[in-house]
């Protein structure tokens, strides 16, 4: 008998079904990697376990934890097994903690909610449990609020609150794609330690097939609300028998065919000495404003026809620097050259529409409001010879079918797309006035695989088409090895490390770029005759 | 800027509830007998007929009649006329003044502008806004007119502060630093993108604001400091009945009812509206 029997659960909200006969199981001490693009109902399977889901949701099927049927227990009697008998880690630990309430205090609510353990008892065991997840007391007080600790450390404390009862499965939904590549290894690191150690169950939901290979026994793999192959992740890795897995691994070690870059180069981009400080809190009434170096002294020259990679941690000051050069925040040092001709924050229309942007959120960059002719034709702003009547209808045309979609589409407004479209749809726009200086700003992380593998070869065509130059800004260093010839490393609002891309991830110089490619999950090479090789690590 | 037109079908239905209806239809009704009270009313509700005076509800007035035998269903429609009048431009006088205010500290936000518009706010928020309505019409004489500027003065920083509270959120949104990219002055963002995108907001404030105005046109008229005789008002016909209301309370029931009725409406249209407009319901489909 399984921890977890799952059995032709499904699941529907109105007439649209989301989950189709889903089954599953998990053993004590096993890890369940349930993974999958956006839509697939991995998530909304988490949450039918923990009986979380809308209340409009309408199921049939069966899930038994060890001989309980959950689906048939009364809401009391499955607030008395939420947290006790299944714990839950969610993707984004600053919503998933009280920011009123202390780490301590967050704690210890799970352990009282579910025992009759007296309020110094359940501290004692809230320490220890924050001690067992990394967070000893004497570094993190449990009076310490959310907001006093950086990302990892918070979703310690959520998993703290998961585990404080040493629940028999543990379910994390999506828990490290919120984290930055050093910390996601701690804590899949930890919640690999916790399993061996406890023998629960965990069951991991992810889209990274990286961190699924490195961690689970088994994964299932989900397509539309339906289980498509599943099996021990060896076997999968290596024989992926369903088209759609092997489509998901294809895209995940995806190639681009980057077109070589142009040779005669002069300067495009120069950035010297720059440096960018914010004011912090003044630290009692009477004192001077504290200030933070976002970036600290950055210098480094973009020549025309390159492609640019920087890539560094949250908060190392890589978007600071981005808006300074589009000119969105002034800088307190230094000076930005475009063409040898120094930029002020007050640009001119010529050196607006000589630098364009792709911003990451698909969702949040277009007005929605307006239709797609008039978001794409919003470069043309300030320029005094902007294309009219029937120039400008042509132009939008092509943009549009350079960027793969149809003329027709420019009457349409955003909510028509999906993602990886509206993603094409602000490529449009940055492509519109034929910018001599493009920059992505993390534009492919909030895209599933296979859509950032069409969005990546899409780069790589009109980099083909008209010689691109872009700086192209990411956490994420695989898409960076594709996309860019040359790399940034930034650390603390320091240029680490530059150097082509090969040299670089070949035989990085400096420690940080050391750490940050140790720690990036890898996908092993493994093909159906190849079963030696990448035992997960 | 026509917000019906993007949203699909199935939410169009959902987004009709039961309190979107009974809010519409209740403001529906009095605005229509507003309206219809300029070309027809039953009697002339300026003429007197004592010998009819103090009729109850009956098959000629049908609502009765006042004190001087003035049929009371004209006066409830020319004073819905009044009523709806004031809390009309009262709105307006908030809105056109108070949004542009608004947008413009959220565009300067933390500069001196910002400052100086949401303490001029403070300051403004700090007076009981009835009580410096009255002192208004009590110094510069009591007319409808004088309500109206009243009363919208005390509605400039509510739409200041729901306009500045929009846009704050989506002055951080992607397509807005797209905007500034293109090269988009902050005024030009400001009316461009972000007053469409809060237009929902001011709608719902709008409906809320003018509830209360009636209730302020009322209360200002029931204490003389409103529209003056003859023309009619709801809240003075509430004063009048005062005295009379244990010999005919038809006199007091009617225009109290017309009160309420306006403004439960009005209020239950608000909520509806917000319903619909739902900021979750927004992002869900934007």
């Amino acid at each position: 008998m399984s921890l977890l029997d799952i059995s032709g659960l499904s699941l529907s909200i109105g007439a649209l079904p989301i989950l189709r006969d889903v089954t599953l199981s998990i053993a004590a001490g096993e890890i369940l990697a349930v993974t999958g693009e956006s839509g697939s109902g991995k998530s909304m399977t988490a949450l039918a376990v923990m009986r979380l889901l809308p209340q409009v949701a309408k199921t049939r099927g069966a899930i038994y934890l060890e001989e309980t049927e959950l689906c048939a227990l009364s809401e009391d009697d499955m607030c008395r097994r939420r947290g006790r008998d299944i714990g839950m880690v969610f993707q984004e630990p600053m919503t998933a903690l009280n920011p009123v309430m202390t780490i301590g205090a967050q704690v210890m609510e799970t352990i009282q909610i579910h025992t009759d353990m007296t309020r110094a008892e359940a501290e004692v065991e809230a320490a220890r449990v924050l001690t067992r997840v990394g967070l000893p007391p004497d570094r993190f007080a449990l009076d310490r609020y959310p907001h006093e600790l950086s990302g990892g450390q918070r979703q310690r404390v959520v998993i703290a609150m998961a585990i404080a009862l040493r629940p028999k499965l543990l379910i994390a939904d999506e828990p490290t794609t919120a984290l930055d590549v050093t910390t996601q290894a701690q804590i899949l690191d930890l919640l690999r330690d916790l399993v061996r150690e406890t023998g629960m169950g965990l069951m991991i939901i992810t889209h990274d097939l990286a961190v699924v290979a490195g961690l689970a026994d088994r994964i299932v793999v989900m397509r539309n609300g339906e289980v498509v192959e599943r099996g021990p992740t060896m076997s999968v890795l290596t024989h992926q028998r369903h088209p759609y897995t092997r489509m998901l691994f294809q895209a995940s070690r995806h190639r681009v065919t980057l077109p070589a870059a142009r040779q005669a180069r002069s300067p495009l981009l120069e950035v010297r000495h720059a440096v960018r400080d914010y004011p912090t809190a003044r630290p009692h009434l009477f004192a001077k404003h504290g200030r933070f170096r976002a970036v600290n002294d950055v210098s480094f020259t973009l020549h025309r026809g390159e492609r640019l990679g920087l890539v560094g941690e949250s908060g190392c000051g890589k978007s600071t620097l981005t808006r300074a050069i589009l000119g969105l925040e002034g800088l307190q040092g230094g000076e930005l050259l475009l063409n040898g001709q120094p930029l002020s924050q007050k640009r001119s229309p010529a050196e607006r529409q000589a630098m364009q942007v792709v911003f990451q959120d698909p969702f949040g960059s277009f007005n929605p409001r307006h239709r797609v002719e008039r978001l794409i034709t919003e470069p043309f702003h300030s320029a005094a010879d902007a294309p009219t009547g029937r120039n400008r209808e042509d132009m939008v045309a092509q943009v549009l079918s350079d960027v793969g979609l149809r003329p027709e589409d420019a009457q349409k407004y955003p909510h028509q797309f999906s993602g990886g479209q509206r993603q094409r749809i602000a490529i449009a726009r940055a492509l519109i006035t034929r910018p001599e200086l493009i920059l992505f700003d993390e534009a492919v992380s909030a895209l599933d695989v296979s859509v950032r593998a069409r969005i990546l070869d899409l780069i790589a065509d009109l980099c083909r088409a008209y010689g691109l130059t872009y700086l192209f800004i990411s956490h994420d260093l695989s898409v960076v090895r594709e996309i860019c010839d040359r790399v940034l490393v930034m650390q603390n609002g320091e240029i680490v490390e530059d150097g082509p891309v090969a040299q670089v991830f070949a035989a990085p110089q400096h420690s940080y770029t050391r750490r940050l490619l140790a720690a990036a999950p890898v996908l092993p090479d493994m093909t159906a005759e190849d079963d030696t090789a990448g035992a997960p690590a | 800027m026509s917000s019906a037109t993007d949203i699909p079908p199935n939410q169009k239905a959902r987004a009709m509830s039961r309190s979107l209806i009974l809010g519409g239809m209740l403001a529906g009704i009095m605005l229509i007998l507003a309206l219809v009270s300029f070309v027809w009313t039953p009697f002339d509700h300026a003429v007197m007929n004592i010998p009819d005076k103090m009729q109850p509800p009956n098959a000629v007035h049908w609502l009765g009649t006042d004190h001087f035998g003035r049929d009371i269903l004209s006066m409830v429609m020319v004073g819905a006329r009044t009523s709806l009048a004031v809390a009309c431009l009262s709105v307006g006088i908030g809105m056109s003044l108070g949004v542009p205010l608004g947008l413009a500290a959220a565009a300067m936000r933390g500069s001196w502008l910002d400052e100086m518009i949401m303490r001029g706010n403070d300051l403004v928020f700090a007076f009981p806004s009835l009580v410096i309505a009255i002192l208004i019409t009590a110094v510069f004489g009591p007319s409808a007119a004088n309500a109206i500027i009243a009363i919208g003065i005390f509605n400039i920083p509510v739409f200041a502060r729901v306009a500045r509270g929009g846009s704050l959120s989506l002055w951080a949104r992607e397509f807005i630093l797209a905007a500034r990219v293109a090269g988009k002055s902050r005024a030009r963002i400001s009316v461009e993108h972000i007053l469409p995108n809060i237009s929902n907001l001011l709608i719902v404030q709008g409906t809320i604001q003018f509830s209360l105005g009636i209730l302020a046109e009322a209360s200002l008229s029931y204490i003389g400091l409103g529209a003056q005789p003859p023309t009619p008002s709801w809240g003075r016909m509430l004063a009048e009945a005062q005295t009379m209301v244990s010999l005919a309370p038809h006199l007091a029931i009617v225009p109290g009812l017309a009160i309420i009725l306006t403004v439960v409406g009005l209020n239950l249209l608000g909520d509806g509206l917000r319903d619909r407009f739902d900021p979750r319901l927004l992002e869900g489909r934007a």
